[in-house]
This record gives C-alpha cells, sequence and structure tokens, in this order.
C-alpha cells in the first residue's frame, strides 16, 4: 500500500504537538506566553489539537505593557472564551506602580524591554517551571542558536554559552528547584510556514493583520501607529494610510507595512515578494547588534 | 563606501538563479515536503559561502539581513562582505570569528523547505556535529579540491555513518582553484570509495562545485561539461525523503494519556503519541508493552478530524478498544509483526558532549523514546580515532568528544531497536544525575541477552 507522505506543514505541525505534550508530561506547573501575534495565536492552535479532545492543560499568560491596540485584547478573550482556557495577566504598569522596572523616558520610550521584570515576577508568582512561547529560530540570529528546550538559572537568565546538547527527539527538561525553562514548539517554522499554516488551518487573526486605514506617521524609515502610546515630535506628520501589521508587539515597537493586502492569498503572495525580514520593522531588535542576544540573556521571551 | 552601495552591488554580481514565483508560494505548497540537511566544516571550506549562496540564490536573505551583515563586516575590517557571519549568530561567535553552536537556516524552493544544520567542524566540535547530524536525513561533507581528502573528511564521514543519515552527499569544492580539473576530481573520488569501505554509508552522492562562483550549486556549471550529474540544489530537491519509514516495524511510543472522561463518557482516554516507525490504521491489533496485553485500534485522531492510517512521524491520538491500562513510556506495536527488543543489558556506540569523562560505574539518568530509567556503565569495549577510524581497546574512560563502543545495565528493561534499524526507538540520551546535563548521545548497536516477546 502507498501511503502520501506528509506536507513540510504537516511535518512541522507533528514536530510541535509531540513538543506540547512533552512538556504537559515532564513539568508539574507550564504556561503558555500569549501575546495576541500570529505566532503565539498558532501555538494556542497546536495546544488545542494536541490535547484533542481534553483541555488545554495549561493556562495563557499575558504580559500586558498597557500599550496594546484594542483589537488584540478583544481578541485575545474571544480566542480564551473558544478555547476553554485560562487566562493569567501580567501587568507592566503595575510593575512601574510597585518600583520594580522603570519607564523609558524620551521619544524613543518603549516598555519592551521592562516586560522582562514582570515576565520573571510573573512567571514565579505562579510558580511556572515550564513556559511555552511563539518564538522561531529564523526570527533572529541569537535564536538561531536557541534550543527548543531553552534552560533558564534561577534568575531567569539564558546562557547561550552553555546550553545542552538536543538531539533526535529526545528532550531534556530536568531542573533544579527555582531553575525553570522556556520552551519554543515552533523553532523550525519560517515566518512563510506560519502564514500557510494560518491559510490550511482556517485560523481566523485578528484584523490588525489585514489592510485598514489608519492615522500613521514616519520615524527613522518605519512606519507607526499615530496613537498617545508613542510621542511624536512636532516635525512627525500624521497621514492617513492603508496599512497592515506583518508582526504585532505593542504599540511603541510595531511598524507597520503598506499594504492592501485584505486575504491570506494576498498576504502569503506579499511576503513572497518582501525583501525585508518580519523584524526588520522592530524598533527592539534594532538597538544594537546583539540587541536580542542581550535582552535573552535578562530572561526576556 | 556605503553600506547601501556594497548590498546593491552583492546583489547584481549574484544572479538570482532561482526566481521563486510568488503565486507558487500559495498554491504550492500543499505538495511541499521537508529535507533536514546537516553540513559541518570551518569557513576555510567555503561551507558558508555554500550556505550564503544557497540562502541568497532562493531569495532567504533579506535587505535587512544583509545590510547588518554588511555593517560587521566592516567593523571587523573584512574587505568583502562576509557571509559567515550571517550563520554566526552569537556575540562571542562573531568577535571571534568562529562556529562554536549549532544553527539552524531555512530556505525553500517552490518543491521543498530545508532546514540546514550548520556545525563546527574541528575536532573539538565533534558533540556538535553529533547534534546537528542527530535528525538529519542528508549530510553535505565539503572537501577542498586542492587538499583532497584529509583528516577532517574522515572525521565528518564517519559521523554521518555513525548517525546514519540516509544520504550523504560529497561536495568537492574549489574547482575554480584546480582548472577544473576532472582528473583531480576522479583521484578524490577514487580516494574516498576507499574510506567508503569501511564506513557503513546507505548513499552516497558525489559533485564538483564552486561554490564561490557558483558552479554546479544551483546552476549546471559551464566550466565541468565533464559532469554530467546534476547540480547541488536539483539533488536536494529530489533525494527521496522519508521514503522507508513506513516499511518499518510499527511502533508507538506512549506520550501522554488524554483523559476527557465526563459523567456521559467515564472512563474516556486516549493515548496521544508519535508514529516512530512503521503505520497504523483503525482496526490493527496491538500489543502494548511492557504489560505484554492486547488491544484493537478503535479510531485514530488527528486533532479533531477522525484519520483511518497513521504514518511515520505524525502525532496522533489512538483510541483503543481491549486493555487500556497503558501509560507514558509503553510502547504499542503490531500484533505479529517485528517486535521490539526487550532487555536491561544494552550494547551502544555513545558521543560524549561532556568535559566530565565516562568511566566503567558510573551511573546516568537514560532517557530513551517516551521512557526513562537510570543506567550504570559495565564496560568500555573500545574507543574509535575517528581521525584514521581505527580502534582504540584498554581504554579508562571517554573524554568530551570521544566515540565509544560501551555497554550499560538499566535499572529496568527498555523497548528499543537497533539504530540502524529505526533511529527513534534505537537512539537514547544520558544525563548526568547530578548537574542534569545531557552527557551522551548513545546509539544502541547489538543485541545481547534479548529477551523476545512471546504471546
Amino acid at each position: 500500500m502507498e501511503y502520501k507522505k506528509l506536507t513540510h506543514l504537516k511535518e512541522l505541525e507533528s514536530e510541535s504537538i509531540y513538543i506540547l505534550r512533552e512538556v504537559v508530561a515532564k513539568f508539574e506547573r507550564p504556561s503558555l506566553l500569549f501575546s495576541g501575534g500570529k505566532d503565539s495565536i498558532v501555538m494556542a492552535h497546536l495546544a488545542y489539537k494536541a490535547f484533542y479532545p481534553g483541555v488545554i492543560p495549561f493556562p495563557f499568560v499575558h504580559i500586558d505593557t498597557g500599550h496594546n491596540f484594542d483589537e488584540t485584547l478583544t481578541y485575545r478573550d474571544e480566542l480564551i472564551g473558544r478555547m476553554g482556557a485560562t487566562l493569567i495577566v501580567g501587568s507592566v504598569e503595575e510593575s512601574i506602580r510597585q518600583g520594580r522596572a522603570y519607564e523609558e523616558k524620551g521619544y524613543s520610550a518603549s516598555r519592551n524591554k521592562l516586560q522582562t521584570v514582570t515576565l520573571l515576577d510573573t512567571l514565579e508568582k505562579h510558580r511556572f517551571d515550564a513556559a511555552l512561547g511563539g518564538a522561531r529560530r529564523d526570527e533572529e540570529k541569537a535564536r538561531s542558536k536557541e534550543r527548543v528546550f531553552s534552560h533558564r538559572d534561577e534568575f531567569g537568565q539564558w546562557n547561550p554559552k552553555n546550553q545542552r546538547p538536543e538531539l533526535w527527539n529526545i528532550f531534556n527538561g530536568k531542573k533544579k528547584e527555582g531553575e525553570h525553562f522556556r520552551i519554543f514548539p515552533i523553532s523550525n517554522w519560517t515566518e512563510m510556514d506560519v502564514w500557510q499554516y494560518i491559510l490550511l488551518e482556517n485560523i481566523v487573526l485578528p484584523s490588525l493583520y489585514y489592510t485598514h486605514e489608519r492615522e500613521v506617521f514616519e520615524r527613522d524609515g518605519t512606519i507607526y501607529a499615530a496613537l498617545p502610546a508613542i510621542p511624536r515630535k512636532p516635525t512627525e506628520k500624521v497621514t492617513l494610510r492603508r496599512v497592515r501589521c506583518r508582526t504585532i508587539g505593542d504599540i511603541t515597537c510595531t511598524g507597520l507595512t503598506l499594504s492592501t493586502a485584505n486575504s491570506l492569498d494576498e498576504i502569503i503572495t506579499e511576503i513572497a515578494g518582501s525583501r525585508v525580514t518580519e523584524r526588520g520593522g522592530r524598533a527592539d531588535d534594532r538597538r544594537s547588534e546583539a540587541a536580542m542576544e542581550d535582552r535573552k540573556k535578562e530572561g526576556y521571551f | 563606501m556605503s553600506h547601501q552601495n556594497n548590498t546593491t552591488s552583492l546583489k547584481t554580481s549574484q544572479n538570482s538563479a532561482v526566481p521563486k514565483d510568488d503565486s507558487q508560494a500559495v498554491i504550492g505548497f500543499l505538495d511541499m515536503e521537508l529535507l533536514r540537511v546537516s553540513t559541518a566544516g570551518s569557513v576555510d571550506d567555503g561551507k558558508s559561502t555554500l550556505i550564503g549562496r544557497l540562502l541568497y540564490d532562493s531569495k532567504s536573505i533579506f535587505e535587512d539581513q544583509m545590510i547588518a551583515v554588511q555593517e560587521a563586516s566592516d567593523r571587523l575590517g573584512n574587505d568583502e562582505i562576509n557571509l559567515a557571519l550571517l550563520t554566526d549568530g552569537l556575540r562571542a561567535e562573531r568577535e571571534q570569528g568562529i562556529t562554536i553552536d549549532v544553527a539552524y537556516r531555512y530556505f525553500a524552493t517552490p518543491k521543498r523547505k530545508f532546514i540546514i544544520a550548520d556545525t563546527p567542524g574541528h575536532i573539538e566540535y565533534t558533540r556538535n556535529m553529533v547534534t546537528g547530524a542527530s535528525t538529519a536525513d542528508v549530510a553535505i561533507i565539503l572537501i577542498d579540491a586542492r587538499l583532497g581528502i584529509v583528516e577532517q573528511t574522515k572525521r565528518h564521514s564517519y559521523i554521518a555513518s555513525l548517525l546514519q543519515i540516509p544520504d550523504v552527499i560529497l561536495a568537492v569544492n574549489k574547482m575554480d582553484l584546480v582548472d577544473f580539473s576532472e582528473e583531480v576530481y576522479n583521484t578524490i573520488q577514487a580516494e574516498f570509495e576507499v574510506i567508503s569501505k569501511k564506513l557503513n554509508f546507505k548513499k552516497v552522492h558525489f559533485i564538483p562545485i564552486s561554490a564561490k562562483n557558483g558552479d554546479n550549486v544551483v546552476e549546471p556549471s559551464q566550466n565541468m561539461s565533464w559532469y554530467t550529474g546534476q547540480p547541488l540544489l536539483d539533488l536536494l530537491e529530489k533525494i527521496p525523503v522519508h521514503n522507508t519509514d513506513n516499511e518499518l516495524a510499527p511502533r508507538f511510543p506512549v506520550q501522554f494519556v488524554i483523559d476527557s472522561s465526563s459523567e456521559s463518557h467515564p472512563d474516556s482516554k486516549s493515548f496521544a503519541g508519535r508514529v516512530s516507525g512503521g503505520v497504523f490504521s483503525v482496526g490493527d491489533s496491538l500489543l502494548a508493552l511492557p504489560s505484554n496485553k492486547l488491544s484493537v485500534i478503535k479510531a485514530i485522531h488527528d486533532g479533531p478530524t477522525e484519520i483511518s492510517v497513521a504514518s511515520t512521524p505524525q502525532s496522533v491520538t489512538l483510541v483503543l478498544n481491549g486493555f487500556t491500562d497503558i501509560k507514558r513510556g509503553d510502547m504499542l506495536v503490531r500484533l505479529n509483526k517485528n517486535y521490539p527488543k526487550y532487555s536491561s543489558s544494552i550494547s551502544l556506540q555513545v558521543c560524549w558532549l561532556n568535559e566530565k569523562p565516562l568511566r566503567v560505574g558510573e551511573k546516568y539518568i537514560i532517557q530513551h523514546t517516551t521512557d526513562e530509567t537510570h543506567a550504570i556503565i559495565t564496560d568500555i569495549r573500545y574507543k574509535v580515532n575517528i581521525n584514521t577510524l581505527e580502534n582504540i581497546h584498554d581504554v579508562a574512560s571517554v573524554l568530551m568528544n570521544d566515540i565509544a563502543h560501551i555497554t550499560i545495565k538499566t535499572l529496568k528493561p527498555l523497548k528499543y531497536d537497533n539504530y540502524s534499524e529505526n533511529r527513534i526507538t534505537g537512539s537514547l540520551i544520558l544525563i548526568d544525575e547530578n548537574t542534569f546535563n545531557t552527557v551522551g548521545a548513545g546509539m544502541i548497536v547489538t543485541d545481547e541477552e534479548v529477551y523476545s516477546y512471546n504471546i
């Protein structure tokens, strides 16, 4: 009998579901870091499939900078309800109020880096020993070297020079008291794989990913939403443009793309022809060449 | 010179030989397969140039990445744009100009998606090579045409053979520096056949290339008309993937028990796992190991979708009739098919990954499929000199990057196959009981004192 071979998307899906199940089998208190972006939406979808007909056996954790697009929060609450999952919110504003984190000043101020404090506090408060994330190795050069099961010491820090070898599909999740793991089940997916999978599985996305008319302004070649979360310089003029998000983070670090793409087919065609990576529009990565490596060492996502 | 200019000049000097048909991205992806490739070598071999060319020619390097690499090249004082910086991700690697760890690179053509595990080639990084090769379908071994077969070639060949990578490609690089000589190429090929006889390859391919100029990488070389084979990318697109997985003896290591019991449906359990050999169909009679009890597949779920057949390496959930007192670490196999071996005395080849040496009498945690136990090292039979491929007997310890043949005794018996038969059920890792580091990679080699399942 001739069996049809798995397509690359089914093979990636199988690998990711396998990893999700390993996490639930190996850890006492896993959680899923959910940002409302497409990668974490795909993660939620994979978790639903991995444990069907059971319920998703871990809560979703949203680290909320307080600078969200309204659509992100609406979408988040709707998805959580549909999947019957529990939501835990870690608030960066709360961390600032408590004096745990300090707001950056100036026009390029962002709460992106501050999230690390809130994230580590939230993981500790709920005693999570594994935090699942939707990061991919094709996103960024430090991530291309990170393990699927990525060990964090008792300070939540990543040591890139001393990572455990990861062989075959055998994952070592052993840890000491106070340590935890960050786990990246879609490590081997590319941006294109994610979009093709969303199309294949007919996954509903926040409207921000599709073209819409919005008040925007330009800074250093990047287009940002003209919203109160980003203070504008007097010279930065607001215009009305047709844009969409290629990634969604918090408002202050989400660059918008001029686009008329109104369907998944159009988005995939647009990305196939694109000459800039999706993180090319992320202000947080451009601070220095090793910006991501440094943030990750401190405990960032 | 501005960065923008450099980027532009590089774009025009490397013509994009694989024009990506944009519409293909939408309609073609349902037929695409995944191929995992490993490469090992140093910058000198032209490995980074080769990977850079594959990425660039398949439009997988973006402008912002190119600009970042150009800026880093300038800062390090490189005259030309240094493609190695694309793959060297960590700060220390860029500063020292070396690859320390395995980096994963991704590119796609309309036919396939490729994952390249890019590993350092020096002897002190053997463990990284083994890690990168452990999941590979294809290994590319680069040879410098001027130098021919060197120690590093033997080492990489040995590792590819040890890890049982189904296809090995010998890419004889820098052919431009030996005047594209067929004679040089033939000599290298003949020399390699000698090594090949000592090793255990499934399939070996040879290609003469010049990664720098692009000869036989994406396009057939105009300079080597004597070579009648296909260019590297063609070969990578056509090599059969996972062709024999479904012919293997059926294996289903139980990963997780999903309990969806409710008042109306008490005792609703299903068994989640990844098919790790062969196929399973609804109606198949199964044997649950190690309990030796019978059950029958009532339904197979792929998420909420019901399917009739699950093949390797699908993650599915099985609903069973009959014996269901099954837990993680158990293995489901098809009744009356080849059963796995069942023993606590196991012989294996091990690649040692840690600074603390392996010694006879030491104890370790073992992870094998979804199973876990403890083991004691009972014997070190020999170590392999992977530069000369000779065995060294009477050794007291196995050091980091060594490859050795050892025997272990496990606390509870494992259900396993030989690694040469099944890379999933034949592999295991050793974990230090104190540090919890992964310290050894084991490939099960022979059977001894093996108990066969009888029903």
